[in-house]
């Protein structure tokens, strides 16, 4: 990749673009904080500061920024086909349960050979389920929000159903206390974790080198460019001989499949076995980071970080300041707000070009 | 409004008008005054400026500089709404209809209410039959707007505008989508009935229609004036240089040849909509090796349907199109293209480029998968790169690099990537649908020479036009579709104007 | 089972499918508005979270419902300004901030709920259940339609209202044309922008209210839970209702219908895992969604911001 100066003012622009977004949210955010009676300044510090003063909170913060980093990415390829998947928290959620089912029950295999397996039947499960909704965008023309909402909450009660009845940990039936989960799976299956004592481990490589991969898949194949002709002009797409509706398809299926290989990477690296409660809106979260990396695989990478910090923030500020963090869905409902708001300036030639002035 | 007594314009003046966009001037100190009683006519090429100084006079767009004055009084037009409160109506080129709303319907929308809670649209009906009468322009306005052909709806727009009480009408290109009839009867109608009671805008850039209809012509080149005179003392060629800032001579078809092998032959072709209805019916058409054949009709008669279902995007429930030794209808667009087929669509903006693709990218749009723009699924950037750069010079698209969004570059350049993507392909049947709509004059020039050196190589050309002289220009036979039916084919020269003219409006005559 | 039994059964099947059809109704039909105008407003399952939060919480701290519904409308009107402002103002993309709107809400209601509430607490009086006289004693008929409560014929008297004004009014003629073609009513002089606020507006107030029908008329609490999709589903309402006012309360008794009969299943004894009756609706929408006839009902302008000066 070659970046000349253009480019990089571009690149300045964007990220001033975004980080006067983030500013904005925080400021709306805390008017809601003020009407709650409190005070935004300790909201904030815990929120912000907290997590990156120590190195566990760095690590917790590197963990969550895995998922994301794959959701993010399969919703970045979703949103560039036009595609609006919201439906990543049940693909995670079906990743998770799949991988997980299969870790436990091919635990004869040897780890080289049992982990990516693992990681395909993810993305299998991941894939069908963005697929669905793709296929009834492209043949049936129904509206994606709508049905990736709905596929979210079936995956849910099918989720729940699995790790309540015919996946629950044998363990819990014999010694009766009924946890919903399911057994730890494998040790070959598992993804090490880096340093002894924290959590993070070696799947942030793999979603770095996946990002990558998409980004290499986007831009430099044939398949990339047609999957991103037809995100662009349809009609256009169609002219130049591309079966539109397959890559609408297509595009859900990798964009399941990526949020489904985020749900096992969860259970292999984080959990160990599939549990209540293991997404936590990662799917929307993952929302909030493509729109951040401006739906391109290479600045998801960045933006899961940002984020990760974020909602390990959010965790400390309920503990240490008993502030809701709930408080933190609202922020990036905020986000997604100010960062699609902010896209007139960055669109709008007019704009555009006055604010490229200021920078160059 | 209706029934508000409104000040007459007996004069409307735009003195010293500037209009900016980024990057061009659309506008530079235009003056121009029209009076009651005179069809004045604004001249020029596509991009000159018109649409925009008229945008102007009706509120649309705010003026960076100058003033209008309405019987010599300083006006301020900030709205559409204030253009039609001082008496000015306006038809656009794309019409301002709401194509699910009735005509009394799209009529009450401007209109004040006696009552916020009662919608009285039986008032409004009698008002508009009693207008249409007096102006003798039938319309009907219980019927919906969709319904309607564009003539027709040309007509509820004119009512439209006097029905809100205009006495100066602004028409914008108001011939480009009607049958030749249709044109010069309206020209007839705005020498005689509307004349006599206010002055007219008449925008076009075809000569001879503003010879006929107007009293005074006015030339706008690049945004500025360059001409302007009593139409009476003036002629043709003098208007037609001021217009192109050169002396043009299209090119045109040389001496007849001899027929070439036929390559594509469409046989008994039936094309439905989604709705169900018949578009194209019975087609039946030989393209030749080296021949271009022009379809000329009144657009909308089922020329997209025609170049889709050749181009495969469309599917016949009937018939055969055979090319080669085999019959293509029911293979896929891209086998379509590989077999060499080309197409230079009409929506070159949403079908012909991806207007966030760069110019690189819309210029290999059909060659990707060809090794070796690409090898094993990978493309090759530095080839792509190249190529690309030899192509933008060979063919003078003018863009300030090959990684410049193709949205930024005027109509004319993108026809351009266009054009020399489809070209250099060197497909043996090219489908060309309205290849000039929109451009100026200059890339007229440059795309009929393209597309007559293509003839002359061998190629088979079926051009889509609505511009009779370009039909006259380039095409060896001449086909006319009307209603999705082709009434007849005519070699060019036993094919005039006038008899296109006539068969393009359906009338076919038994007895010839 | 005997007719009487099976008479009984079936009216309290339509007793509850008439009263859990309200909030479908307010909120579909006000999506319809919005999306009439030409905007898809996504978001109104947050709107409902935060309208049905607020209600709660003003009726439970206060002992007030007429306290409760008021700040529900205002909360939902709120909530629709900033959606106009994002979509209309500075022309987002309608999906996209959909979702914001939709997450901003969940979360609002859920952090507040926590600050303000904390557990699970109820109401011993939420919107009360009024017997119309003479047509409340008609025998059987008489409970299922007119024994509820207010908020239930106020939404069944929308319904026409909304056609009435949508068909008859000149402000109706006024929304259809902005959905459909916004240049050609600009050009008229109607203010593109300015009705589809208003239309936005609407939309969300009545999503509100939507909200608050399910915390303090229905379920007499709130839990993070509590609206269950219901907002998406009445996005999804308008599609099937091919954007009319009858169409819309159409799906919203096939929906509450199928919630009746979903109740009936869990409370019934019969032995069926829990999590499938609990899908029921959802497949129901996704299948409706499938077979919706697709014609040219949609306003042609839906999700496309207006631009004066955008040269195409």
């Amino acid at each position: 990749m070659k970046i000349n100066k253009a480019q990089l003012i571009q690149l300045a622009i964007s990220t001033a673009v975004l980080g006067l977004s983030l500013i904005t949210a925080l400021l709306l955010g805390s008017v809601i904080l003020i009407i709650a009676g409190v005070n935004p300044l300790i909201a904030y510090k815990a929120l912000v500061i907290d997590p990156v003063s120590s190195l566990f909170g760095i690590s917790e913060a590197v963990v969550r920024a895995v998922p994301l980093m794959l959701v993010g990415t399969g919703i970045s390829i979703a949103f560039r086909s036009q595609m609006i998947n919201i439906g990543a928290e049940g693909q995670i959620q079906l990743g998770a349960i799949a991988g997980g089912a299969a870790a436990i029950y091919f635990s004869g295999l040897p780890k080289i050979f049992l982990i990516p397996a693992v990681i395909l039947i993810g993305f299998t499960a991941g894939g069908i389920w963005g697929g669905i909704a793709g296929w009834m965008k492209a043949k049936l023309s129904v509206n994606e929000v709508l049905s990736t909402v709905m596929l979210n909450y079936i995956a849910f009660q099918l989720y729940l159903y699995l790790i309540r009845g015919p996946l629950i940990d044998p363990a819990e039936l014999a010694w009766g206390t009924g946890v919903p989960q399911t057994a730890r799976i494998a040790g070959a299956a598992e993804i090490s974790r880096i340093f002894l004592g924290y959590r993070v481990h070696y799947g942030i490589f793999f979603a770095i080198v996946m990002a990558f991969f998409i980004y290499f898949l986007l831009w430099k194949t044939t398949f990339g460019f047609r999957l991103r002709a037809v995100g662009e002009e349809k009609n256009a797409a169609a002219y130049a001989g591309v079966k539109v509706d397959k890559y609408l398809v297509m595009a859900m299926i990798l964009s399941g499949g990526l949020a489904g290989i985020a749900g096992t990477v969860e259970v292999l690296g984080v959990h160990r076995r599939v549990l209540e409660g293991l997404s936590a809106n990662y799917g929307f979260s993952g929302i909030v980071v493509a729109l951040f990396g401006r739906l391109h695989p290479i600045g998801v990478i960045p933006a899961s970080f940002l984020f990760g910090l974020l909602l390990i923030g959010a965790e400390k500020m309920q503990r240490a300041v008993d502030i809701p963090s709930a408080l933190v869905i609202s922020l990036q409902g905020l986000i997604i707000l100010s960062v699609v708001s902010s896209s007139l300036l960055l669109e709008k030639k007019k704009y555009r070009d006055k604010i490229y002035n200021i920078f160059s | 409004m209706w029934g508000i007594d409104m000040q007459k314009i007996k004069s409307m003046e735009m003195k010293g008008i500037t209009k900016r966009f980024p990057g061009v001037i659309a506008n530079k100190d235009i003056d121009l005054k029209v009076n009651s009683g005179e069809v004045f006519a604004l001249l020029g090429e596509n991009g000159a400026g018109k649409t925009t100084l008229m945008n102007i006079l009706y509120g649309l767009y705010s003026p960076d500089e100058g003033n209008i004055y309405i019987n010599d009084k300083k006006v301020i037009i900030d709205s559409p709404k204030k253009a039609l409160e001082l008496g000015i109506g306006m038809v656009h080129q794309h019409f301002m209809l709401v194509p699910s709303l009735t005509v009394s319907e799209n009529i009450a929308l401007g209109s004040d209410f006696e009552s916020k809670f009662r919608l009285d649209l039986k008032k409004i009906s009698k008002n508009i039959k009693k207008l249409s009468k007096d102006y003798s322009l039938e319309v009907e306005p219980e019927k919906k707007i969709s319904e309607l052909s564009v003539g027709e709806q040309q007509k509820v727009e004119i009512v439209k505008a006097l029905y809100h009480g205009a006495n100066f009408l602004v028409l914008d290109e108001p011939t480009a989508a009607l049958t030749p009839q249709e044109s010069s009867q309206l020209i007839s109608w705005l020498r005689t009935v509307i004349k006599e009671d206010m002055g007219v805008i008449f925008i076009s850039h075809k000569l001879n229609e503003v010879m006929s209809v107007s009293d005074r012509v006015q030339v706008l080149r690049n945004g500025k004036t360059y001409f302007s005179a009593k139409t009476k003392n003036t002629n043709i060629d003098e208007l037609a240089k001021n217009m192109a800032g050169r002396e043009i001579k299209l090119p045109k078809l040389e001496a007849e040849k001899t027929h070439g092998d036929i390559l594509m032959e469409l046989k008994h072709i039936w094309v439905k909509d989604r709705r169900g209805i018949d578009v194209l019916k019975d087609i039946n058409l030989k393209l030749r090796e080296g021949e271009i054949l022009g379809i000329a009709g009144v657009s909308g008669n089922g020329q997209k349907d025609l170049a889709e279902v050749i181009t495969g995007l469309k599917k016949a429930y009937k018939g055969e199109i055979i090319f080669g030794d085999q019959n293509i209808e029911k293979k896929s667009v891209q086998e379509i293209i590989d077999l060499g087929v080309g197409f230079i669509p009409e929506d070159r903006l949403h079908m012909g480029t991806i207007p966030r693709f760069t110019v690189k990218e819309n210029l290999i749009l059909k060659d990707y998968l060809k090794n070796p723009f690409s090898n094993n699924y990978i493309l090759d950037q530095n080839y792509i790169k190249n190529y690309c750069k030899t192509t933008v010079e060979e063919y003078d698209v003018r863009c300030p690099n090959i990684n410049t969004p193709t949205h930024a570059l005027s109509g004319g350049n993108i026809q351009k990537i266009i054009l020399s993507r489809e070209l250099k392909r060197e497909p043996d049947v090219l489908v060309a649908a309205y290849p000039i709509r929109g451009v100026d004059i200059a890339a007229v020039e440059y795309i009929h020479s393209k597309l007559l050196e293509a003839r002359e190589n061998g190629m088979a050309i079926l051009l889509i036009t609505e511009e009779l002289e370009e039909i006259m220009n380039l095409s060896d036979r001449i086909a006319v579709i009307y209603e999705g039916e082709i009434l007849r084919i005519l070699d060019n020269t036993a094919a005039s104007k006038s008899k296109l003219g006539t068969l393009m409006a359906g009338v076919v005559d038994e007895n010839k | 089972m005997d007719i009487i039994n099976l008479f009984e059964l079936i009216s309290r099947i339509l007793i509850i499918s008439i009263s859990v059809s309200a909030p479908y109704i307010f909120a579909g039909i006000g999506e319809m508005f919005s999306q009439k105008s030409g905007v898809l407003n996504l978001g109104v399952e947050g709107i409902m979270m935060v309208g049905a939060f607020s209600a709660f919480y003003f009726t439970w701290a206060y002992n007030n419902v007429l306290l409760g519904i008021a700040v529900s409308l205002i909360v939902g009107a709120v909530m629709g300004l900033l959606m106009g402002f994002v979509s209309i103002t500075l022309k987002a993309k309608q999906g996209i901030s959909g979702i914001g709107i939709y997450m901003l809400g969940w979360g609002t209601a859920g952090t507040l709920f926590r600050l303000f509430i904390g557990g699970v607490e109820s109401i011993d009086k939420g919107v009360e259940n009024i017997d119309l006289p003479v047509l409340g004693r008609i025998p059987y008929l008489g409970r299922i339609f007119f024994s509820h409560n207010i908020l239930v014929y106020a939404a069944f008297l929308l319904v026409p209202l909304s056609w009435y004004l949508l068909y008859k009014t000149p402000w109706g003629l006024k929304v259809r044309a902005v959905g459909s073609t916004p240049r050609a009513a600009d050009t008229m002089g109607i203010s593109v922008n300015k009705i589809r606020y208003q239309c936005v507006i609407i939309g969300s107030t009545l999503a509100g209210l939507a909200g608050a029908y399910l915390s303090i008329a229905q379920a007499n609490m709130f839990t993070s839970d509590l609206i269950a999709g219901r907002g998406f589903i009445a996005v999804a309402l308008v599609y099937f209702g091919r954007w009319k006012p009858f169409g819309v309360l159409k799906g919203a008794l096939l929906f509450s219908t199928a919630n009746a009969f979903q109740r009936w299943f869990q409370i019934s004894g019969i032995n069926f895992p829990y999590e499938v009756t609990v899908i029921l609706p959802y497949l129901l929408i996704i299948v409706v969604l499938a077979f919706s006839h697709k014609g040219f009902a949609e306003p042609t302008a839906l999700t496309v911001p207006y631009d004066r000066e955008f040269k195409g």
